[in-house]
């Protein structure tokens, strides 16, 4: 039906919250379509966790509205509680029990008897891979089990959506991947999931939506793609054999990228935006090209490589912009 | 050599080799059944009772403050005074001992916020809080886990009192109602360390604002000495502190006079404190 399609998990507006003088959360407005990963990236202190605390009812908004499938945050707390569960950035189980104990307190609370919270507990241990490690106190898990343990304990009622607050934060690749998979399984059960994380990298690979958030306000919003492509295609990194090389290498760079060239610490690097104006393999195109311009000038290149845009660099244009000053002549050219 | 490497984030996506979480185990335990209903007041707080019984579990030795504690104040109590203010310790023992098991029980429930106190910052209650549930529940839960404390510290002081010497003329009957009525008390007075554990920012000054309030309430009563023999402005204070009714009431309930009017004091006394206390505790709660 069109009408569920157009349903929206999330619909905030002009969200405030202070703590002293400051101003965590500025005005955030966001609309998170239901279905689907919903990301909010921003650095630390951004008011990410904010954000993510007063929609799970952690936190009363001092300004502004927010609504959690209709309804209203502070005024139908409850209701919303029903609907949502919170993994957050810190382990959401309690640490001095193991995670069998855990999830059956969980599941007794939320209203299963005895045995079929315990059967319960038994069917998401095994299917999260802790079977081994249920009768350990959770405080004894790895990160990654960490993470299992907890998102096993937020889908034990298969919430309508799920908060997941820097989820992959300090853990290893493979138990990263594990997390991404749990998520995108969950999704394609028709759980929305807001996901907070301070990676471009796991935002591009989950969320069909981003807002990036800087000191409390929303300072871009789009889907990956859009995002990526307003701070340019890509950027050149560049390392030549001979740090003499580099002046005249700035130069060829400057011209055939028309874009502003970055001086890199290490004497024998620099790096450069592409321009962004055209797709992924312009990139590619104007990156080559690039590459024979440097041979033909005799540069020695030692190494060249031509990356997404990391989030430092939609980061940085992005908080240039929303704080007009000056940004880098490729940004300005990608807004033009 | 130079290179050209165009990095993808679909490179990531290859590495995991045999892992344990398997999607489609997952996808099949996503929401299985019917959501099962709400449940109670009552289920839920007993739920976080039987969390706090699982602490326990793992970690016995924190049973050591209600166990250790009251035989030390017993002793050292007992023949600290005993020669001095009744002659001999097993007269003065008599007397004592129903003071002290009232002193030592109501010492520990400043336990119950630093406790809370430090449960509070953990991110499990992040979880508890975005539960469909009566709010207080996890608090009332962990003072149910508390309450089992207070009830092994007053039996600890029954059987060191017992093997002393101590002969309670109210019999068993007695002795469960004196305990009992002890126990409701503590319950409600736990309440003014949970507002404290949750307004207070260390464990540290919860413990130090507790032994402020304790101290004075606990030896400036009629636990140690008849108030008779004190000040007139002392005296004045003495009688309307609620732990010289408690200590009343259960020396009452121990010898088999039972006072109504010092137990109606002591229950009118505990439904204030939750009143008020519990009130304010789910206040600073909510907002946390």
């Amino acid at each position: 039906m069109t009408d569920h399609r157009s349903e929206l998990a999330i619909e905030t507006s002009g969200l405030i919250k202070a703590f002293g003088k400051v101003r965590a959360v500025d005005g955030i407005d966001l609309r998170v379509p239901a279905g689907a990963v919903y990301g909010v990236l921003g650095p630390n202190g951004a008011g990410k966790t904010t954000v993510v605390r007063m929609l799970a009812t952690l936190l009363r908004p001092d300004g502004g509205q927010a609504r959690v499938f209709g309804h209203d945050v502070v005024a139908e707390a409850d209701a919303v509680r029903s609907q949502v569960s919170l993994t957050g950035q810190y382990a959401s189980v309690d640490e001095d029990l193991t995670g069998q104990e855990n999830l059956i307190l969980l599941g007794r609370l939320l209203g299963h008897r005895k045995p079929a919270a315990r059967a319960r507990a038994d069917q998401l241990l095994t299917a999260f891979g802790l079977t081994d490690a249920a009768g350990r106190q959770v405080k004894k898990y790895s990160g990654g089990m960490r993470r299992r343990i907890d998102i096993a304990a937020s889908i034990l009622n298969t919430p309508r959506l799920l908060f997941l607050d820097e989820p992959t934060t300090g853990l290893d690749p493979r138990s990263r991947n594990q997390v991404w998979d749990i998520v995108r399984t969950v999704v394609a059960h028709g759980t929305t999931v807001l996901l907070t994380t301070q990676y471009l990298d796991e935002a591009d690979q989950l969320a069909s939506r981003i807002a990036v958030i800087d000191a409390g306000r929303v300072i871009a919003e789009g889907t990956p793609g859009e995002l990526k492509s307003s701070v340019g295609a890509g950027t050149v990194h560049l390392r030549l054999r001979d740090a003499s090389q580099r002046p005249a290498a700035e130069k060829v760079l400057a011209a055939t990228l028309d874009a502003a060239v970055l001086l890199d610490a290490d004497p024998v690097a620099l790096t450069a935006r592409v321009g962004g104006h055209g797709t992924d393999s312009g990139a590619v195109v104007q990156a080559s090209r690039t590459l024979a311009e440097l041979a033909q000038a005799g540069i020695e290149v030692s190494e060249f490589s031509l990356g997404q845009p990391s989030l430092d660099e939609v980061f940085l244009a992005l908080t240039d912009r929303s704080t007009g000053q000056s940004a880098g002549a490729s940004v300005q050219e990608a807004l033009g | 050599m130079s290179t050209v490497t165009s990095s993808s984030p679909t490179d990531t996506q290859t590495a995991g080799v045999d892992r344990p979480v398997a999607a489609e185990a997952i996808a099949a335990v996503l929401a299985p059944a019917a959501r099962p209903p709400r449940p109670g007041a009552l289920s839920t707080s007993l739920t976080f009772g039987w969390r706090a019984i699982l602490k326990i579990k793992h970690v016995p030795e924190q049973l050591f403050d209600v166990t250790a504690f009251p035989i030390i104040m017993t002793l050292m109590f007992t023949y600290l005074f005993g020669g001095a203010l009744a002659g001999s310790t097993r007269e003065y023992l008599q007397f004592l001992l129903p003071g002290i098991m009232v002193t030592s029980v109501v010492m520990i429930t400043m336990y119950t916020g630093i406790g809370v106190n430090t449960d509070i910052e953990k991110g499990v209650f992040d979880r508890f809080r975005t539960l469909p549930i009566w709010r207080p529940s996890a608090l009332v839960g962990a003072i149910f886990g508390d309450v089992l404390r207070y009830v092994l510290a007053a039996t600890t002081i029954m059987i060191v009192g017992l093997v002393l010497g101590f002969r309670p003329a109210g019999g068993v009957l007695g002795v469960l109602a004196g305990v009992g009525l002890l126990v409701v008390f503590s319950f409600a007075f736990s309440w003014i360390w949970t507002m404290f554990g949750l307004f207070l920012r260390s464990e540290k000054s919860v413990m130090g604002v507790s032994m402020l309030v304790l101290f004075p309430l606990t030896f400036l009563s009629n636990v140690f000495v008849q108030p008779e023999t004190m000040p007139g402005w002392l005296q004045a204070f003495v009688e309307v502190n609620p732990i010289t009714h408690l200590v009343a009431a259960v020396r009452a309930l121990m010898a088999g006079a039972p006072d109504g009017f010092e137990i109606t004091w002591v229950l009118v006394a505990s439904a204030v404190i939750v009143a008020v206390f519990g009130t304010l505790t789910m206040r600073l709660y909510n907002r946390k």
